[in-house]
């Protein structure tokens, strides 16, 4: 008798529950998309004790992961970081909303530099907020692999290390690699040049230990691989767990990125994003968040606080002449893309 | 002979089932972040569990929906199999194979269907997990109740109602008391598919929403967290008492001997 | 009139059902069966012949397979053994092996991470003992590996509660009738325990051919499963009428060995009570 009074009386509180949960529509929150690994989680909580906005952080994996979900349109987010060419296409797809810089008043810790670069995909910096960049390059042990061979791209196709390669689980980046090797433009559409870049992937295949994004780091810190292909912060940040780890950008080459936040047009909390970005260019909290993430940061105070041997560190700065020597990721048409993914896909899938 | 044979076989099954769960309880406490190797003994991921909000809130939510969504899921489900129980053999027949559908179905395309639904209608949320929830766990209710239905005795509620009983007083006191143990184990079932979710959860969850499956999953797929171990030890120990106490509750030994 | 009355009981269940079950399924059909700019279309459901996806799905087919069998062959003799365990602690044995499906299910995954990499738990103690590595993470077998482990107890649990039903009295005639421990097997306890088997086998062969979540965090992105094509079309290629699609075919070939299996089951094999 009592059990049963009890159970229909849980029963009822929880159905109160669930009408609750339905009807509320939350005035005080900031929904984000970001890469994973991409913020310090405390600077996240601070911000919440600070303004008393709750945030409703979500991660993705790869860009086109990013575009499918912001597109899928089943969530309205306020504010959303992602790299260049993904940035480019939602641009041009209108999905960007311009930015109000005069909201976002510590923009002015920022760099010029990185607007500049920008410019490739925001023609007249309107749209979109630096957060870090880099390069793609390979971290590899110093105590696995010859150190002499590691300045080209051609040691991931080394027989001699089948089974310790770690390659990026990204369909543009993984492509990048194979690109450079050829002396391809990265941002080939010839389907003869691409058929050519897989087919060297396809032979790539059975050396490889995993396709990885973020756990690349921590399985390079174990050393359960020799090598992995990884963004140039990553390799920073292992360097710092494991000694026996270097990074090297190879000659042939690379991709240089830069990821930027931007609003999109499902914004609906746009004064928060505005105090999150503001947030985010603080000086204390973008300190605290470079020593997580670990890549270039365009915040000249953080930069300059650093030791100077840190601000010398050519895995975490790239030097110029690296990056002179590098490409920039440009946005695909659609039916681009789909041969990209069906390429990827099939090198997935072969044998 | 055979005897030790069947010890022998019964223990190495046992390592098998065992031996990843000890693993990750030894993790746990272990003093080195990424490397498999014993760096000594420590506490720092038990605190900086308790410290992560991310995973706490993981926790919460994971509680609430299972919770709610069994509960819900039991009331509807019990509701229906009295009324699948009235029915006429063809509409049992229908109801019972729509029913079904979402029990047998793939994890991944009852997530997937329902993601279609939300997306066309409204935003996913949390209310979205919970009525993806309630729906897959609706029929390990109805399946429960509706063989305690059958083997309750009609003759009694009959008997009840011609003297005078109303039909809801009659129920109350003759067909709820011998649905009741369905109903339980019903919810339970429920409640425990509800927490091992992953696929569906997946699929219909909103921004920042997590149950514990999907934020494992993200992490998981971020690198190694140790801090992982320590709840896997937490929580294979509440399983643990749990299930203790579930099973070995005198009442459930009664309940097993009949 | 009177049960008419209690038959309405189940109207908010029929509507839940219309919308949450019947409206969804619906849906992917209609995704299923049209272009992105909402044409009729069978290019979906046919893109199961390219290469890319047929081998994913003729993969899964076999790691189900294989997962299944190799659960079946290492639950029946637990069932056994444990339904012959005539003491106090019966209870608690079943209990022991039933346990570890209450643990998460992404964390049993997790455990066999860390035991199966390169300089995991497993490879370390190998090392010790001088024995060559394992280098099975990465690979279709890690992936067969963590799915046994995960679906095991689904088939130890109805493989036991179907011989657990067994009269003891029904085995005790046989014998006392003259038949040998061999034949008491293949003559009462297997057809008896038909049943369970059946439950067990699809309770682990359809998640396991449909899973993707294993495959990802234990196949390093090598392992392509039908599960994976699908999620990713849905997660990373924004084509969601071609993981409809796609996940039609899928829903056909579960339903298929279903009722393949409820054939051989004697009709009443496939229900889960």
């Amino acid at each position: 008798m009592k059990k049963t009074l009890l159970i229909l009386l849980s029963m009822l509180s929880v159905s109160a529950l669930f009408a609750g949960c339905m009807g509320k529509d939350s005035p005080n929150t900031l929904t984000v998309l970001n890469y994973g690994k991409y913020i310090e989680p405390k600077v996240l909580d601070m911000f919440e004790d600070e303004t008393g906005i709750k945030v409703e952080y979500e991660e993705y994996i790869t860009p086109e992961n990013m575009y499918t979900k912001y597109k899928a349109g089943a969530i309205d987010y306020d504010l959303i970081c992602t790299s260049d060419y993904m940035i480019e296409k939602l641009i041009n797809e209108g999905e960007v909303l311009e930015m109000n810089y005069d909201n976002i008043p510590l923009v002015k810790n920022l760099d010029q530099t990185y607007f500049d670069f920008s410019r490739s995909f925001d023609e007249k910096n309107k749209y979109t907020l630096p957060y870090f960049f880099g390069t793609v390059g390979i971290l590899y042990n110093k105590e696995m692999i010859d150190e002499s061979k590691v300045d080209s791209w051609d040691i991931l196709w080394d027989e001699a290390y089948a089974g310790k390669i770690i390659m990026a689980d990204s369909v543009r980046d993984s492509f990048m690699v194979a690109q450079k090797r050829l002396g391809y433009s990265l941002n080939t559409t010839d389907d003869e040049k691409l058929r050519e870049a897989q087919k060297l992937l396809i032979a790539q295949k059975p050396l490889i230990y995993s396709y990885l994004v973020d756990e690349a780091q921590d399985e390079m810190i174990a050393e359960n691989a020799a090598m992995a292909v990884v963004y140039s912060g990553e390799a920073g940040l292992a360097l710092e767990y494991n000694d026996k780890l270097a990074f090297s950008v190879p000659k042939e080459g690379s991709n240089m990125w830069i990821d930027c936040w931007f609003m999109p047009k499902s914004a609906k909390h746009k004064e928060n994003a505005e105090k999150f970005l503001n947030f985010l260019c603080r000086e204390d909290i973008a300190s605290l968040n470079f020593d997580y993430v670990y890549y270039a940061t365009p915040n000249t105070k953080v930069k300059d606080s650093l030791d100077p041997e840190l601000q010398k560190n050519p895995t975490i700065f790239p030097p110029k002449e690296v990056l002179d020597n590098c490409e920039v990721l440009k946005s695909l048409d659609d039916e681009a893309t789909m041969r990209y993914n069906l390429y990827w896909k099939e090198i997935k899938s072969a044998d | 002979m055979r005897k030790s044979i069947e010890r022998i076989y019964l223990f190495i099954i046992f390592l098998f089932l065992y031996l990843p769960i000890m693993v990750l309880i030894v993790l746990s406490f272990n003093n080195s972040k990424a490397k498999v190797v014993w760096g000594g003994f420590t506490l720092r991921w038990y605190r900086e569990l308790f410290t992560n909000r991310a995973i706490l809130e993981a926790f919460s939510t994971t509680i609430f929906v299972s919770l709610a969504s069994a509960l819900l899921a039991t009331l509807l489900g019990t509701l229906a199999a009295l009324g699948i129980d009235a029915m006429k053999k063809s509409g049992r027949a229908i109801m019972l194979g729509a029913t079904n559908i979402p029990l047998l179905n793939a994890d991944i395309v009852t997530g997937i269907s329902m993601m279609l639904l939300f997306v066309r209608f409204t935003r996913l949320g949390l209310s979205t997990v919970l009525i993806a929830h309630i729906t897959f766990n609706i029929p390990y209710v109805i399946l429960n109740v509706l063989p305690k239905l059958k083997q309750s005795s009609r003759t009694t509620y009959e008997a009840a109602l011609d003297l005078g009983a109303t039909p809801l007083y009659a129920f109350y006191k003759i067909t709820w008391p011998q649905i009741l143990p369905g109903v339980l184990s019903g919810f339970l079932m429920a409640m425990t598919m509800s927490l091992d979710d992953f696929s569906v959860t997946y699929f219909t969850k909103g921004a920042g929403i997590n149950t514990l499956s999907t934020m494992i999953y993200t992490e998981m797929r971020k690198g190694i967290r140790p801090e992982m171990y320590a709840l896997s030890t937490i929580l294979f120990l509440i399983a643990l008492i749990l299930l203790l106490f579930i099973n070995f509750r005198p009442a459930a030994r009664k309940e097993a001997q009949d | 009139m009177r049960n008419l009355k209690r038959q309405l009981l189940a109207g908010p269940y029929i509507l839940w059902m219309a919308g949450f079950i019947l409206l969804p399924t619906v849906m992917i059909l209609y995704y299923a069966f049209t272009t992105t700019s909402g044409n009729f279309s069978l290019l979906n459901i046919s893109s199961i012949a390219f290469s890319v996806h047929l081998k994913s799905l003729v993969l899964s087919l076999q790691l189900a397979f294989i997962c299944t069998v190799i659960c079946l062959v290492l639950s029946y003799p637990v069932a056994m053994i444990l339904n012959n365990i005539k003491s106090k602690s019966q209870g608690l044995l079943v209990f022991i092996f039933i346990l570890p499906m209450w643990m998460n299910f992404m964390l049993r995954i997790l455990a066999w991470r860390m035991l199966l990499s390169n300089n995991g738990v497993i490879n370390s103690l190998l090392g010790t003992l001088g024995l060559p590595g394992l280098d099975i993470l990465n690979t279709p077998k890690a992936v067969v590996f963590c799915m046994v482990y995960d679906f095991l107890p689904f088939m130890i649990l109805p493989i036991y509660n179907a011989m657990a039903r067994i009269q003891p009295d029904i085995i005790e005639a046989a014998k006392d009738l003259g038949a040998g421990r061999i034949t008491v097997f293949f003559k009462i306890i297997l057809p008896l325990t038909m049943s369970g088997v059946i439950s067990g086998i699809i309770m682990v062969f359809v998640p396991a051919l449909t899973s993707f979540a294993i495959s990802d965090l234990l196949g390093g992105g090598k392992v392509l499963l039908i599960g994976n094509v699908i999620e990713q079309a849905f997660m990373q290629e924004y084509n969601w009428n071609l993981g409809s699609g796609l996940s039609v075919v899928l829903m056909v070939f579960v339903i298929a060995s279903m009722a393949l299996m409820n054939s051989h089951g004697d009709g009443e094999g496939g229900s889960f009570t």
